[in-house]
C-alpha cells in the first residue's frame, strides 16, 4: 500500500540535550525520519531543545521548534501546528515517554493527533516491566524467573521456588534501583531483602532468578503493517550479562549460535514485536542465553529505534530510521528501495561478510569519586566501532578508535605495555567488569593464564577469549622479531590481525614511519572493502568503505571533481562531541554544494556524519595518522580539513602535514601557534591586548614556583586538550600541591600552563569566521557564571546582557587582530575575560568550538558551511557574509550535567567540563529565554515554594539582596546557621534548617520530602564540602532546581518573574530568521 | 552438557591449500579438512549461520562451496543440525576457521567433521574477492586442493571438470530403495529445536496422518522433519522410482524434493511426475518445484550465478505478502513455459523477478523453488507444510 494521503502534517519529538544513554544517534535517526517524510510531501514539525543537532537546522522539518521537552511546551506547539500525527518513536525514550504523557493526559485526543509508528497500548506493554513479562509467558518465551515479595517470609519462599543462588533483589520504586543488590547466600539474601523492604516506599521487592554470565543478545527487527517482519541485524555481546548493553562491547553478527538456535531467536523476536503490538518501525529485543543448556531468556524490548539501532545502522548499511518513518506512514517493506544495491528491494535482511565491533567509551577520569565498576546502570558517554573482515581486524581497530591511548590490543601505548602485571591486581580487573578489563584479559594471557582460566573468571565467551588469544600469540611471536627479519607472511597476517602500524614498530622495535615504508614496500597494502548490505550478491553504488588487508580493492574510480577530506571527532566524549559532528556534516554539505567531492573519516557510529548518503564517499575508520594517511593516499585527496572534529584531527595535524597532506585553511603552524604561550604572547604584544599573567612549567616544581610568583588563585592546566581536562583554579599553595601532578599527568611531555586566575570577571565567548583577508564575528556569548566556570558547562546569552556597546567594540577590534595575526581561514573562537573594564584574552582556538552550532542557530546563518567554503577559497564577500549580524531575540544556552550516573561524584562548576549535554532557550524576553533553558535542561525553575540558601562569605552580602527579591517572589527561604544569621540580621524572613550531623530534618531530608524547590549553594573552595555534595547530590537526584553561583541565582530569578508575569509562547526558529540586527 | 572445547593444530602448522577457478585465477590459502584434491562448480552461499546444514545438503554434490559470512566453525558440528548422513558438496571454502568450537550442542569440529568425511577445506583466502568473481563471471569450474599440487596442474583440473549441464546428479545422492522416515526415531531428531523452557514454537502435530510419497532427489532430512511434524507419514522412494510403484503404495499424496545439479536431465523423472499429475495432490521444494515445471511441459535456465541464501525476499503474488526465505538454486523455471502446462506463476523473487513458486490452475499441485523446511534460514514459509497438509484433506473431503 502506498504511503497514507490522510495525514498532511507529522509532529516528530527529538532527543533533547545529550545525555548518558541518549547520544547523537537520535541526532541521526530523527534527521533521517525528517528527511525521509519530507520527500514524501508532509510537512513535519520537528521539536528539539538541542540546537546543536543537524535535525533543527531549519531545513530539515518545515517548522522547527527549539523549545523545551515538557507536556506544556509540546501542548502548546499542539494547538500552534495541529499536526495530524505525532511520531513518537525516533527521540529515543524522552520522546517516547513525552508521547505517553501526552495521550495519557488526553492532549492528543483532544487535538485529533494520531500516534502513528506505536500505538499507546503498545508501547506501554512494551515499557512496563511487568506487563512485557505477562505478554511473554503468554505467548510460549522463557522469562526471568521472579516473584514480588512483601515480607521477609514471602522473599524466602520465592528463594526456595527460583532454586538456587545467586539471587537479585531489586526494591521497588527506589531511584536509580537504589538498595538493590545479589545475594550469593541465604544470610546475605536476608540482609538485602530486608534492606529492601524499608528502603521501598510500597515496602515491596522483586526476588528474580540471576543470570550473571550468560551469553546476552540483541536482534534488531523491523515490521511493516501487512506484519511482514525482517530482521536487521544480530548482536552479541563480548561482555556477558550483568553489564548494561550500552556499556558492553558488542559484536555483530551473532558469533556463537548455530543456525537452528539463531531462527529460534529470530521467531522469537517477530512473536515479541508482534505480541506487544509495535505495528510499524524497528524495534530491539535483548536476548539472554545460558552457555550450558541453551535456555533462552527474554530481557527487554525498546518499542522504538535505539542507540543498537543506530550501530545496527552503520553496521549493515540498513538505514533504519528511514525506513522506519516511512514504514509509519504506510508504506511496506517491499515498496521500498534497498538505497545501497539500488535495484533490490528494502524487504530483505543484510547479510555481512565482515565483523563489527563497539566499544563504548567512557569519561570517569571526570568523575574520581565515581564507582567505576560496570553495572545494569550505563556510564558510558559515546562509543567506537569498528569494521574488519575478521573479529580480530574489528577488535583491534575499535581498541584504537577508542581514542584513549590504547593501540589496541597491546603493541605498547597505554595498557599495552610489557611489564608484567601482578595476578591480584589481574583477578580484581577480571573479575569485576570494567572500562579496563578487555585490556587485563591480554595481561592474563602474558601472566600465563589459559582461555579457560580468563573464561572462568569473567564469563566473556572462549571463542572471544580465543580470538584475543591469537592475537597475544601473533604479538608474542612477532616480538622475536625486527622490522628487518620479520616475514612478509607474518607481517601480512599481523595487519589482517589489526595491528597498527605503531603497535608493529613498538614491537618490531622500530618507528612508525620505517615499519610503514617497510611494509609498502614489501607490498603489504591496505585495501579498502565496501559495506553493500549483501555480501557482494549484488553490485553495491553507495561508497561506503572499512579497511582490510585482503586481495582486493573496491574503491570506485575517481570521479574527476577535486576531492576534500574531512576527519571528525570519533567516539563522543565529555567536551567533545555532537558540535563537532554537527561542523563536520555541514563542512560536507558546502563540499558537495561547491562541486567537490566530500570524503569522510569517522569512527562514531552514533553520528550523521557517518550515514551513508552525508558525504559523496565514507570511510568507517580510526582517526589515527595511518588511517588517515592510508585513506588520503588512497582517495589522492586535494585536502583535509582538520578544524570542524574538534581536537582528534587537530592533535594530528602537524603529523599529517609532515607525511605530505595538504591541511586546508588555518594552517597547523597557526593552531600550534595559539597553543605556544611564547609566540601567543608576542602576537599579543603586537596587537597591543592583554591576557591574565601567565607562565608555562615542565616540572611540577616549577609550576609551583610560578604560581606563587604569580599569586594566587591561578588557573592551571595541560595543554593541547579539549574540555578542560585536568583543569583546575587553585587558592592556595596547598590545594596546588594536590593537584599538580594530575595536571600533568593529562598529556604527558607536553608543559603545563599557569595563568592568574580572574575572579568574579565576566566571560565571553566569540566565534568568529575568516577568510584571511576578511574576518566576521558570528556571536559573542555572555556567560552567566562568572569566570571560572568552562565554556561548556556555563550558562550564556547572546547576544551578551551586561556588557557596554564601548566594552564590546573592543571585543571586536580585538577578536578581528587575532583571526588577522593568526592568519585564519576557517573558524575561531575567542575566550575573554573582563575585570574592572579590562579586556583579557584567556585563549584563542583557531577552529570550530562547540558553540557554532548554537551560534548559527541564534543568527540564521550556516557557519560551519560559510567556513567550510572559505577553507576551499571563497572569500566572505562572495557569499554575502561580511558583516556581523546580532540577534534581536535573546538566546540562552544552558548545560546539562551527568551527575546522577555517578553517585558519590563531586557535584560542582569548575574549569573541567562536565556537562554531556545543552539546549536553547529562545525569546524576546531574556527572562523568558532563561526559564526556557531552565525547563529545557531540567529541571525547570519553581514558581513557588522553599528556595534552600546557603553560601560562602564572599557571597553573603548579595545573597541578602537574593533572599529579599525571593521573598518578595512569594518564597520562604531555607538556611543553615551562616547564612541565617546574616539573613536575620538585615531583616530577611528565614527558616533555620539543620546542617548534616545537626540534626534532623536536614535540608537533604526536606529535598527528598519535596519540600525544598530551588537550591542556591555557592562552595567556598575548589570543590564543595562533603555535606554540600551530599546536598546537591540530593537536588540533582529529586530534580530540584539547583543554582551553584550567585550570578546564575540571579539569572534564575529574571527567569522566575517571567514566568510568573509573562506569556510564554512558542515560536519556530524558521520565524526568527532575519531577526537580526547588521551591524 | 558443559560446553567442549576442540584445538585444531596451530595455524602455523596447517599446510599450504590452493583454490583454482577456470579462469585462472588462483586463491592460496590453509588446508583444513580432509587431504585431498576435487573439482566442482564453485558457488557462493551468504548465510550468516547454518554452514553445518549446507554442508550436508545434497543440493550441493558437486559443488565447492564458500561461504561468505567470515568466521565459520565457531559452534562446531553437532548431529542434530545435519541434512544428510554426512558433508555432500565436494569442497568448502571460508575466510577464517575457528581454532575452537564454542556452543553447549557442539560434538566435533568443523575440520574434523570434513577430516572425517573425506572433504577438503580451505581458508585464509580472500572470500570476498572470490564472491565478486562469481558474481560477475557466474558460478565457475573450479579445483580445491589440499596437497601440494602446482596452480597449474589446479587450474588445469578445474578446468577438465565435467561441467553439471546436462548431467544426472540425482542418482548419486538419492536413496538406494524405498523406505520409511521414521516419525519416532530419535536419531532423526524429528523435533524441532526449541530451548528449554521455551514453548513458542513447539508443533502442534495434526492428530489424522496422511501419508506422503517422497520422492528422494537429493531430499534434505528436514523436510523429512517438517513432513512430520506437520501430519505426514513419509515414505521415500527413490528418484528412478515409477509411478506404478508409487501407486502401488497408495499415497494420498505424493511430494518431490530438493536436489542437485540440472534439472534438464532428469527425463525419466520429468516422465514419473507427468505420470503423477493427475493422480494425487502434488508439492514439490527446489529441484521438485523444477521437476513439476519440467512435468508440466515447461523449461529451467541457468541462472549466472544462483541463489544461496537465507535472506532471498520472495513474493507471493496471490497475497501481496512478502517472506524472507532460504534458497540454493542455480536454476530457474522459465514463467513463459508454464502457461501451456497449465500453472501459474504464484510467487517471484523480489531481487530479480525469477519464478519462485508455481501452482496449477486445476490440479491441487503446487511448488516453491526456495526452502521452506530452512534449515539454515529463516522459518517463514513454515506455513507451506500446512497448506500441503490442507490441500490433501481437502482431497481426501473429496472437495478438490
Amino acid at each position: 500500500m502506498p504511503k497514507r494521503t490522510d495525514l498532511q502534517s507529522i509532529l516528530i519529538i527529538g532527543a533533547g540535550p545529550i545525555v548518558i544513554g541518549q547520544a547523537c544517534e537520535f541526532d541521526y535517526s530523527g534527521t533521517q525520519a525528517c528527511k525521509a517524510l519530507k520527500e514524501e510531501g508532509y510537512r513535519v514539525i520537528l521539536v528539539n531543545s538541542n540546537p546543536a543537532t543537524i535535525m533543527t537546522d531549519p531545513e530539515f522539518a518545515d517548522v522547527t521548534y527549539i523549545e523545551p521537552l515538557t507536556v506544556e511546551f509540546l501542548e502548546k506547539i499542539i494547538v500552534a501546528e495541529k499536526p495530524s500525527a505525532l511520531l513518537p518513536t525516533l527521540g529515543g525514550q524522552t520522546a517516547l515517554n513525552l508521547s505517553m504523557e501526552l495521550h495519557k493526559q488526553g492532549i492528543l485526543a483532544k487535538y485529533g493527533v494520531e500516534m502513528i509508528g506505536a500505538k499507546p497500548e503498545a508501547i506501554h506493554k512494551g515499557e512496563d516491566r511487568e506487563a512485557f513479562k505477562q505478554a511473554m509467558i503468554k505467548i510460549g518465551l522463557d522469562v526471568a524467573r521472579s516473584r514480588t515479595v512483601k515480607t521477609l517470609e514471602e522473599a524466602r519462599a520465592a528463594a526456595e521456588m527460583l532454586g538456587k543462588f545467586p539471587l537479585i533483589i531489586r526494591p521497588s520504586f527506589t531511584l536509580g534501583g537504589s538498595g538493590g543488590g545479589i545475594a550469593y547466600n541465604k544470610e546475605e539474601f536476608e540482609r538485602i531483602v530486608a534492606n529492601g523492604l524499608d528502603l521501598s516506599p510500597v515496602h515491596e521487592v522483586l526476588v528474580e532468578e540471576c543470570l550473571l554470565g550468560w551469553k546476552e543478545y540483541e536482534m534488531e527487527v523491523m515490521r511493516d503493517h501487512k506484519d511482514q517482519c525482517v530482521v536487521i541485524c544480530s548482536i552479541e555481546n563480548f561482555d556477558p550479562m550483568g553489564v548494561h548493553t550500552g556499556d558492553s562491547i558488542t559484536v555483530a553478527p551473532a558469533m556463537t549460535l548455530t543456525d537452528k538456535e539463531f531462527q529460534v531467536m529470530r521467531d522469537a523476536s517477530f512473536a515479541v514485536i508482534r505480541e506487544i503490538g509495535v505495528e510499524t518501525g524497528g524495534s530491539n529485543i535483548q536476548f539472554s542465553i545460558d552457555p550450558d543448556t541453551g535456555r533462552q531468556v527474554v530481557i527487554e524490548m525498546n518499542p522504538r529505534v535505539s542507540r543498537s539501532s543506530a550501530l545496527a545502522s552503520k553496521a549493515t548499511g540498513f538505514p533504519i530510521a528511514k525506513i522506519a518513518a516511512k514504514l509509519a506512514v504506510g508504506y511496506t517493506l517491499d515498496e521500498l528501495r534497498n538505497d545501497i544495491t539500488r535495484l533490490t528491494p528494502a524487504s530483505f535482511e543484510p547479510t555481512i561478510d565482515y565483523v563489527v565491533t563497539k566499544i563504548p567509551r567512557f569519561t570517569f577520569e571526570k568523575f574520581p569519586d565515581a564507582d567505576t565498576t560496570l553495572t545494569s546502570a550505563m556510564k558510558s558517554v559515546g562509543e567506537a566501532m569498528a569494521i574488519g573482515r575478521t573479529f580480530k581486524e574489528s577488535m583491534q581497530k575499535c581498541l584504537r578508535s577508542l581514542e584513549t591511548g590504547a593501540r589496541g590490543f597491546g603493541g605498547g601505548g597505554k595498557h599495552g605495555g610489557d611489564e608484567p602485571v601482578e595476578e591480584k591486581l589481574i583477578n580484581a580487573k577480571l573479575g569485576t567488569p570494567n572500562a579496563e578489563r578487555v585490556y587485563f584479559i591480554r595481561h592474563a594471557f602474558k601472566a600465563g593464564y589459559s582461555v579457560d582460566r580468563v573464561f572462568d573468571i569473567t564469563k566473556i565467551d572462549r571463542w572471544f577469549l580465543t580470538q584475543l588469544h591469537e592475537i597475544f600469540e601473533m604479538e608474542q611471536a612477532l616480538a622475536k622479531q625486527t622490522l628487518a627479519t620479520v616475514e612478509t607472511v607474518a607481517l601480512r597476517r599481523a595487519k589482517q590481525f589489526g595491528f597498527s602500524d605503531v603497535q608493529l614498530a613498538h614491537i618490531l622495535k622500530a618507528d612508525f614511519a620505517a615499519v610503514r615504508a617497510e611494509r609498502k614496500k614489501r607490498g603489504v597494502n591496505t585495501t579498502y572493502r565496501l559495506v553493500d548490505t549483501c555480501a557482494a550478491e549484488f553490485e553495491a553504488f553507495t561508497p561506503y568503505y572499512y579497511s582490510s588487508y585482503g586481495d582486493e580493492n573496491e574503491v570506485m574510480p575517481p570521479s574527476g571533481k577535486k576531492k576534500i577530506m574531512i576527519l571528525g571527532g570519533g567516539p563522543n566524549r565529555i567536551g567533545q562531541g555532537i558540535e563537532f559532528d554537527y561542523c563536520c556534516v555541514h563542512a560536507s554539505f558546502a563540499l558537495r554544494e561547491l562541486g567537490y567531492e566530500s570524503v569522510m573519516l569517522n569512527s562514531n557510529p552514533e553520528t550523521v556524519s557517518t550515514d551513508y548518503d552525508t558525504s559523496d564517499r565514507l570511510y568507517f575508520e580510526p582517526l589515527t595518522l595511518e588511517d588517515v594517511l592510508e585513506v588520503y593516499q588512497q582517495e589522492k585527496c586535494d585536502g583535509v580539513i582538520v578544524q570542524f572534529g574538534g581536537q582528534t584531527p587537530l592533535n594530528l595535524a602537524t603529523a599529517l602535514k609532515a607525511n605530505g597532506v595538504n591541511i586546508i585553511g588555518t594552517s597547523p603552524e597557526s593552531i600550534e601557534l595559539a597553543e605556544d604561550r611564547k609566540q601567543f604572547s608576542a602576537i599579543l604584544d603586537k596587537t597591543g591586548l592583554k591576557s591574565p599573567a601567565n607562565r608555562t612549567a615542565m616540572s611540577e616544581a616549577d609550576a609551583l614556583k610560578f604560581a606563587k610568583e604569580i599569586g594566587f588563585p591561578v588557573l592551571l592546566r595541560p595543554s593541547f586538550v579539549l574540555g578542560g581536562r585536568g583543569m583546575f583554579i587553585v587558592f592556595s599553595e596547598e590545594e596546588f600541591r594536590g593537584v599538580v601532578r594530575q595536571a600533568f599527568d593529562v598529556m604527558p611531555d607536553k608543559p603545563v600552563l599557569i595563568d592568574k586566575f580572574l575572579e568574579d570577571a565576566i566571560e565571553l565567548d566569540v566565534d568568529c569566521i575568516s577568510d584571511g583577508e576578511t574576518s566576521v564575528i558570528g556571536g559573542m556569548l555572555e556567560h552567566i557564571e562568572f569566570a571560572g566556570v568552562h565554556s561548556g558547562d556555563a550558562a550564556m546569552v547572546m547576544p551578551p546582557h551586561t556588557l557596554s556597546q564601548e566594552m564590546l567594540d573592543v571585543v571586536r577590534t580585538a577578536t578581528h587582530a587575532l583571526a588577522r595575526e593568526l592568519k585564519v581561514v576557517g573558524l575561531m573562537n575567542v575566550q575573554f575575560a573582563i575585570k574592572d573594564n579590562q579586556l583579557y584574552i584567556l585563549e584563542v582556538n583557531p577552529r570550530a568550538s562547540r558553540t557554532v552550532p548554537f551560534v548559527a542557530k541564534a543568527i540564521g546563518l550556516p557557519l560551519a558551511k560559510l567556513a567550510a567554503k572559505v577553507m576551499v577559497g571563497v572569500k566572505l564577500k562572495d557569499l554575502g557574509f561580511t558583516r556581523e549580524q546580532t540577534p534581536k531575540h535573546w538566546c540562552v544556552k544552558e548545560a546539562v550535567f551527568p551527575f546522577v550516573r555517578f553517585p558519590g561524584a563531586t557535584i560542582t562548576l569548575g574549569p573541567e567540563m562536565r556537562s554531556t549535554g545543552e539546549v536553547m532557550g529562545l525569546d524576546d524576553d531574556l527572562g523568558v529565554a532563561f526559564a526556557k533553558a531552565q525547563a529545557a535542561a531540567k529541571p525547570g525553575l519553581p514558581t513557588k515554594g522553599n528556595v534552600f540558601l546557603s553560601v560562602k562569605d564572599g557571597d553573603k552580602a548579595r545573597a541578602v539582596d537574593l533572599a529579599r527579591q525571593l521573598v518578595g517572589l512569594g518564597f520562604s527561604i531555607l538556611s543553615t546557621s551562616g547564612t541565617a544569621k546574616t539573613l536575620t540580621e538585615q531583616g530577611v524572613p528565614v527558616t533555620r534548617v539543620a546542617k548534616i550531623g545537626e540534626g534532623r530534618p536536614t535540608t537533604v531530608d526536606m529535598i527528598k520530602n519535596g519540600q525544598v524547590q530551588m537550591v542556591v549553594n555557592t562552595p567556598g573552595g575548589m570543590i564543595p564540602r562533603r555535606d554540600e555534595n551530599q546536598i546537591r547530590s540530593a537536588a540533582y537526584a529529586h530534580n530540584v532546581c539547583i543554582m551553584t553561583t550567585i550570578t546564575g541565582a540571579y539569572a534564575a530569578i529574571e527567569g522566575i518573574k517571567a514566568l510568573k508575569n509573562k506569556k510564554i509562547g512558542v515560536r519556530p526558529i524558521q520565524q526568527y530568521r532575519g531577526n537580526v540586527v547588521i551591524l | 552438557m558443559r560446553a567442549r572445547l576442540f584445538r585444531l593444530a596451530s595455524m602455523s602448522t596447517s599446510l599450504p591449500a590452493v583454490l583454482a577457478l577456470e579462469d585462472g585465477s588462483v586463491f592460496r590459502g590453509l588446508a583444513f579438512g580432509a587431504d585431498a584434491t576435487v573439482a566442482g562448480e564453485c558457488v557462493f552461499n551468504t548465510s550468516m549461520t547454518g554452514y553445518q546444514e549446507i554442508l550436508t545438503d545434497p543440493s550441493y554434490f558437486g559443488q565447492i562451496v564458500t561461504m561468505t559470512a567470515v568466521q565459520i566453525g565457531n559452534y562446531g558440528v553437532n548431529e542434530e543440525d545435519t541434512e544428510a548422513a554426512g558433508p555432500k558438496c565436494s569442497g568448502f571454502v571460508v575466510r577464517e576457521l575457528s581454532p575452537i568450537v564454542s556452543n553447549w550442542r557442539a560434538q566435533m569440529s568443523l575440520g574434523d567433521y570434513l577430516r572425517k568425511h573425506g572433504i577438503p577445506g580451505i581458508s585464509e583466502i580472500d572470500t570476498r574477492a572470490l564472491t565478486k568473481k562469481l558474481r560477475v563471471n557466474g558460478a565457475m569450474k573450479s579445483c580445491l586442493s589440499t596437497l601440494p599440487i602446482s596452480d597449474a596442474e589446479a587450474v588445469s583440473r578445474a578446468r577438465a571438470w565435467q561441467d553439471m549441464a546436462g548431467s544426472d546428479y540425482v542418482k548419486d545422492v538419492t536413496a538406494k530403495e524405498p523406505f520409511f522416515w521414521k516419525a519416532d526415531d530419535a536419531s532423526r531428531f524429528n523435533a524441532p529445536y526449541v530451548p528449554p523452557g521455551t514453548t513458542f514454537g513447539l508443533p502442534h502435530i495434526p492428530a489424522r496422518k496422511f501419508r506422503v510419497a517422497a520422492f528422494d532427489y537429493g531430499a534434505k532430512y528436514s523436510i523429512y522433519r517438517k513432513l512430520v511434524i506437520h501430519g505426514f507419514e513419509v515414505q521415500v522412494f527413490p528418484a528412478g522410482s515409477s509411478a506404478e510403484l508409487v501407486r502401488e503404495h497408495k499415497p494420498d499424496a505424493v511430494f518431490l524434493s530438493n536436489g542437485p545439479g540440472d534439472p534438464a536431465a532428469l527425463a525419466y523423472v520429468h516422465k514419473t511426475v507427468s505420470a503423477l499429475l493427475p493422480e494425487f495432490p502434488i508439492f514439490g521444494i527446489c529441484l521438485g518445484h523444477q521437476m513439476l515445471t519440467h512435468a508440466l511441459g515447461g523449461s529451467t535456465f541457468k541462472l549466472k550465478f544462483g541463489h544461496r541464501g537465507g535472506n532471498q525476499p520472495v513474493k507471493n503474488l496471490e497475497t501481496g505478502r512478502v517472506s524472507i526465505t532460504a534458497q540454493n538454486h542455480g536454476f530457474a523455471t522459465d514463467p513463459a513455459s508454464l502457461e501451456k502446462g497449465g500453472a501459474k506463476v504464484t510467487e517471484i523473487n523480489l531481487n530479480d523477478n525469477t519464478v519462485e513458486g508455481l501452482r496449477h490452475t486445476r490440479l491441487p499441485v503446487f511448488s516453491v523453488q526456495y526452502h521452506p523446511e530452512a534449515a539454515p534460514g529463516p522459518n517463514d514459509a513454515d506455513p507451506l507444510f500446512v497448506d500441503f497438509y490442507k490441500m490433501v484433506e481437502a482431497r481426501k473431503a473429496g472437495k478438490i
